[in-house]
């Protein structure tokens, strides 16, 4: 103890020194805003920094928690949204065609079941007679192609025949000189991104990236995307050629369609039936 | 002759402040240069005096400079930095036995010794006195360029009057 008091009388200025050093940044940094504000400042940012850093690690560590409540989230909004969609697609969408003065409503309906593995494939929608769904309506994808016909309707759900079954058959044009042709899923084709558009006359000439519409020669209307050539002018036996084209219709990913509802149908088919076979 | 330094010292003190405050506090060239002859009375100040009581008077000469400044502290905490390194300078260089002369003056010191002398403490106040304004190092290039051109202002200063009242003494 005596020691310490000697060595610190020895070094006396140098204590005194320090001691007041400190109370003159202490009375600095007090009284003056801009001073105490920079230190403020920089002790904040200081503080602020280590904070942020421990704030990275906590998160990573409440990841699971976090996830867990998104998932619950979206489970929560996703029903909320089915019902919201329910609510919205039991009305009819109306689709003025002003060209052809023809009406077309068209009727959103879910997928509940679906098959894209078989020769001849058909899917169920949730939509039936109580809907105004009868059998023979052309059925299209959300965004754009073709889905189908309408096959068999029960009162609250139908079967759709779709074009990866061997007897559908749409008519289709050449979208650029709207050449005629009969869409095909194909025989021995299992592929459910291709289809084939046969009897097209053997003038025309297909090249590769055509865009091929239907034609609106039956359920279907005019216009509708169907796909794009991937192979022209295949030369068949008979005197017309077939193409192999690329169907913009995802069956895979299909989750909704619109079923078309042709107002002037039943008056065509009655018109029509006037005419006889083999006249 | 003891109240006689006394006198003499509470009259250098009221003139140099007076000086400073009235005078120097209005001069500057361009914001870069401003001379702080008020160290002037630190330098001057008997060899003779404890620690203690150097160290008092310097933080409170700094602070009546602060509190006409607005500056509270700074001035303080320059002038507490300039007795330490006066009171080093003084141990280092002198004989602490032989020491006979009453203050560190020109005239008693000679013009080499003094020169050092003065140098040394004022550069150590006006960094500190700088450095503790700006308060921060980005602006470090701007802070050094004040600080120097200060102390040569300040130093011609502190010479000028030395040599005003320079007194032939025996040495």
């Amino acid at each position: 103890m005596r020691n310490l008091w000697i060595f610190i009388s020895r070094y006396n200025a140098f204590f005194l020194f320090i001691i007041f050093f400190i109370v003159g940044i202490y009375l600095t940094v007090k009284n003056n805003s801009y001073q105490r504000s920079v230190t403020l400042n920089s002790s904040n940012e200081v503080v602020g920094t280590a904070y942020e850093r421990l704030n990275v690690f906590k998160r990573y560590l409440n990841l699971g928690m976090v996830n867990d409540s998104l998932a619950a989230e979206n489970a929560k909004l996703k029903s909320q949204l089915l019902g919201l969609t329910t609510v919205d697609t039991t009305k009819d969408v109306k689709v003025v065609d002003t060209v052809t003065n023809q009406q077309y409503t068209y009727l959103a309906a879910k997928v509940v079941k679906n098959s894209i593995t078989l020769r001849n494939n058909v899917m169920t929608i949730n939509k039936g007679t109580v809907d105004g769904i009868k059998s023979g309506m052309a059925v299209i994808a959300p965004q754009r192609g073709v889905v189908g016909f309408i096959r068999d309707v029960s009162a609250h759900l139908a079967t759709i025949q779709s074009l990866l079954h061997k007897d559908t058959k749409i008519s289709v044009t050449l979208k650029k000189n709207n050449a005629l042709g009969s869409l095909v899923w194909g025989d021995g084709n299992f592929d459910i991104k291709k289809a084939f558009v046969k009897e097209v006359p053997n003038h025309i000439k297909m090249y590769v990236g055509d865009t091929v519409v239907t034609s609106g020669y039956g359920s279907f209307p005019a216009g509708i995307l169907v796909g794009k050539i991937i192979k022209p002018n295949v030369a068949t036996n008979d005197n017309f050629l077939s193409g192999e084209l690329n169907l913009f219709t995802d069956f895979s990913t299909l989750q909704y369609v619109y079923v078309v509802k042709d107002k002037k149908a039943e008056e065509q088919k009655a018109l029509e039936s006037l005419v006889k076979p083999n006249e | 002759m003891n109240s006689r330094i006394i006198i003499v010292n509470v009259i250098r003190w009221f003139l140099l402040l007076f000086v400073q405050i009235f005078l120097l506090k209005n001069m500057g060239f361009y914001d870069l240069s401003t001379p702080f002859i008020y160290v002037l009375f630190l330098l001057l100040l008997p060899f003779g005096i404890p620690n203690i009581l150097l160290y008092l008077l310097a933080f409170g000469t700094g602070l009546t400079l602060d509190a006409f400044y607005d500056t509270m502290g700074v001035h303080a905490t320059a002038c507490v930095v300039l007795a330490f390194v006066r009171i080093s300078f003084i141990s280092i260089s002198l004989n602490r036995d032989a020491i006979d002369d009453p203050e560190p003056s020109l005239s008693y010191m000679g013009f080499q010794w003094f020169s050092l002398y003065a140098f040394l403490c004022v550069v150590a106040h006006h960094l500190v006195l700088f450095f503790l304004e700006t308060f921060r190092l980005t602006e470090i290039g701007y802070t050094l360029m004040r600080c120097g051109l200060s102390c040569i202002f300040t130093l011609l200063i502190i010479l000028l009057v030395e040599f005003i009242f320079y007194r032939r003494t025996p040495r």
